[in-house]
């Protein structure tokens, strides 16, 4: 009964960190950018979406889709305000992008971290769920929003991985994740595959943290955590690879889910950091990562 | 670079100290607190300085080293009594054991990948700190018996001093043989171990140094506040304000790392009338000067009159 509730509950819990962590590895592996103010964009999508829908009484659906826009505008403006400008940078070294990037996606996510503290205090919201009542799934009393969620995730990540692999638009994101220099030696113009694969990313980002609302709650505290536990995944299924990061959410997912259960719930996030240590020292390229 | 050696960078330094540690007869009581934790931030940011700016490595850490030394020095003094000296030495000690833990994992990897190490170790710290409620007072924290000194301009006088200290300690190994490859090792790991330097030595050199630094200071601003909690000494935030720190002052000058936590201490305080809000401001800044002027404020000054 615990085993299968266990089961259950990880498998709902890891596929949203999956679809969070998607969009983090498929930036970084089409333009090498490492965005630690992901929490704070998946943030913005959890506490407008809950805020349209809870003031305005439109119903938890309208509700999720304007927060999923304020994501992906917030993600917009990411790219827009911090990070093209020090990509295209004359007076930073080429060398030091990098060091730059995450220095200044960090201050950005605490920027927007604030803000939000600033507008809607630091108390957790919790969304209406979207699909109310309870199933019982081989005699585990389940919520119907459990479910739901995890079928958005994968659905959303079947979805990605026909845009990639069937289109002609994705075909361009994986070239430009294998061999940017080619691309544009072929007449294809990479800022706008950026820009292509910051619109996925804020979708995917602004999708997660509305289901995260509705699912575990979320509160401008959390923006941090969010961001590490995205990188987190992503580093331990191998930088840039998305099959990857879906491997590693349900190592970490179940991990913590695991502990939670069987341990105590206070020790939930430490397995999994341990585990990334090791994997870290042992195998730094990651799970499944290329390099 | 001129500017900071020779003569003229002598009289200058000489000035700035002097001035500094007059501060106790002419800045009131208030300012001279903020100054006195200020000047501890000041030694976290010139260490990380010379972790990140010379050894070239983003180290999202620097709390993990901080709150060790912070923390050892606590508990020795609230659980066993000893001399204010003897925890601080004891919490070096553990600090230094701990920059030596992280950093072998920590050497073996780069970029985003030695981020991420150092930044799990400070979560690993935080939640330790949590576990063990029962000696380290948990999220609430602890209060150590002893404290360094109750008047606040002895208090001054002892962070003055031991920024100066640690500061000319830290630009004169910047500016030594050591300091040059650990500058080559960061830009160019593999042209610098081809011509036989040992890269690895080095930057566990690094680590060492910044280690006993950043758990000196972390112990002695346990001393002064006279508590330790994870918010004043381990929290991701506290990390953050030293990166910022370090990074608005100028890397690669250590000096400007100092210059930085200063200047950051004292606009927190200044704009503590617009509330939540300071934070967003202080970001702000930092991140204008991150894109305008990269190689922040003592650098652009600098660079300014080299040119």
């Amino acid at each position: 009964m615990l085993a299968l509730q266990i089961l259950i509950d990880g498998f709902a819990i890891s596929a949203l960190y999956g679809l969070a962590a998607v969009g983090f590895t498929m930036i970084f592996g089409v333009s090498g950018v490492l965005n630690l103010a992901h929490g704070g964009i998946m943030l913005v999508a959890a506490l407008i979406g809950w805020f349209v829908a809870s003031s305005f009484d439109t119903g938890p659906f309208l509700g999720a889709a304007v927060g999923i826009l304020a994501g992906l505008g917030m993600a917009y403006l990411t790219y827009f305000v911090v990070v093209r400008p020090i990509q295209r940078s004359r007076i930073l070294p080429a060398a030091e992008h990098e060091i730059f990037i995450l220095t200044g996606t960090l201050l950005w996510g605490i920027m927007i971290q604030v803000l939000m503290n600033y507008l809607f205090t630091d108390n957790p919201v919790t969304m209406r769920p979207m699909f109310p009542g309870v199933v019982y799934l081989l005699g585990v009393r389940t919520p119907r929003n459990e479910i739901m969620i995890a079928a958005i995730c994968w659905a959303v990540i079947g979805l990605l991985w026909l845009l990639v692999n069937r289109t002609r638009a994705g075909k361009q994101l994986l070239a430009a994740s294998i061999n940017p220099r080619g691309l544009t030696l072929l007449g294809f113009e990479l800022s706008s595959i950026y820009l292509l694969v910051w619109t996925i990313y804020g979708l995917l980002a602004g999708l997660a943290g509305v289901l995260l609302a509705s699912f575990l709650g979320v509160g401008s505290a959390n923006a941090g955590q969010l961001t590490a536990s995205a990188f987190s995944i992503v580093v331990l299924g191998g930088l840039g690879s998305v099959s990857g990061s879906l491997v590693a959410a349900y190592v970490v997912g179940y991990l913590e889910t695991i502990t939670a259960y069987l341990i105590a719930p206070t020790l939930r996030p430490i397995p999994a950091l341990l585990l990334l240590v090791l994997v870290v020292y042992v195998r730094p390229q990651g799970l499944l990562g290329r390099r | 670079m001129a500017l900071l050696t020779g003569s003229r960078g002598l009289w200058i330094a000489a000035l700035v100290i002097a001035i500094g540690a007059s501060g106790p007869w002419w800045l009131s009581v208030y300012i001279l607190g903020v100054l006195t934790s200020a000047y501890y931030f000041g030694v976290f940011a010139m260490s990380w300085d010379l972790l990140f700016g010379f050894a070239g490595e983003v180290n999202f850490g620097p709390t993990f080293l901080i709150g060790l030394g912070a923390y050892g020095a606590a508990i020795l003094n609230s659980t066993m009594g000893f001399a204010i000296p003897i925890c601080l030495v004891f919490g070096v000690v553990v600090a230094l054991v701990g920059g030596v833990l992280l950093a072998l994992p920590a050497l073996r990897l780069h970029g985003p990948y030695f981020g991420l190490v150092t930044l799990v170790a400070v979560l690993l710290l935080q939640n330790a700190i949590v576990i063990f409620a029962h000696i380290t007072g948990g999220e609430i924290g602890m209060t150590v018996p002893d404290v360094l000194s109750i008047s606040a301009n002895v208090n001054y006088w002892y962070a003055f001093g031991f920024m100066v200290v640690s500061a000319i300690i830290l630009f004169g190994l910047s500016r030594s043989a050591i300091g040059l490859i650990l500058q080559a090792s960061g830009q160019d790991a593999i042209e610098a171990a081809a011509l036989g330097f040992n890269v690895t030595k080095h930057k566990l050199a690094a680590f060492c140094v910044s280690a006993v630094f950043s758990g000196l200071a972390g112990g002695m601003l346990v001393f002064y506040l006279g508590a330790a909690s994870v918010d004043t000494v381990v929290d991701l935030s506290i990390a953050v304000q030293i990166i910022i720190a370090a990074v608005l002052g100028g890397r690669r000058t250590i000096l400007g790392a100092a210059l930085g936590a200063i200047f950051l201490l004292l606009a927190d305080e200044a704009l503590r009338p617009l509330g939540q809000l300071n934070t967003f401001v202080v970001s702000a800044v930092a991140l204008a000067v991150i894109l305008f002027f990269p190689d922040g404020m003592l650098g652009y000054l600098l660079h300014g009159r080299e040119e």
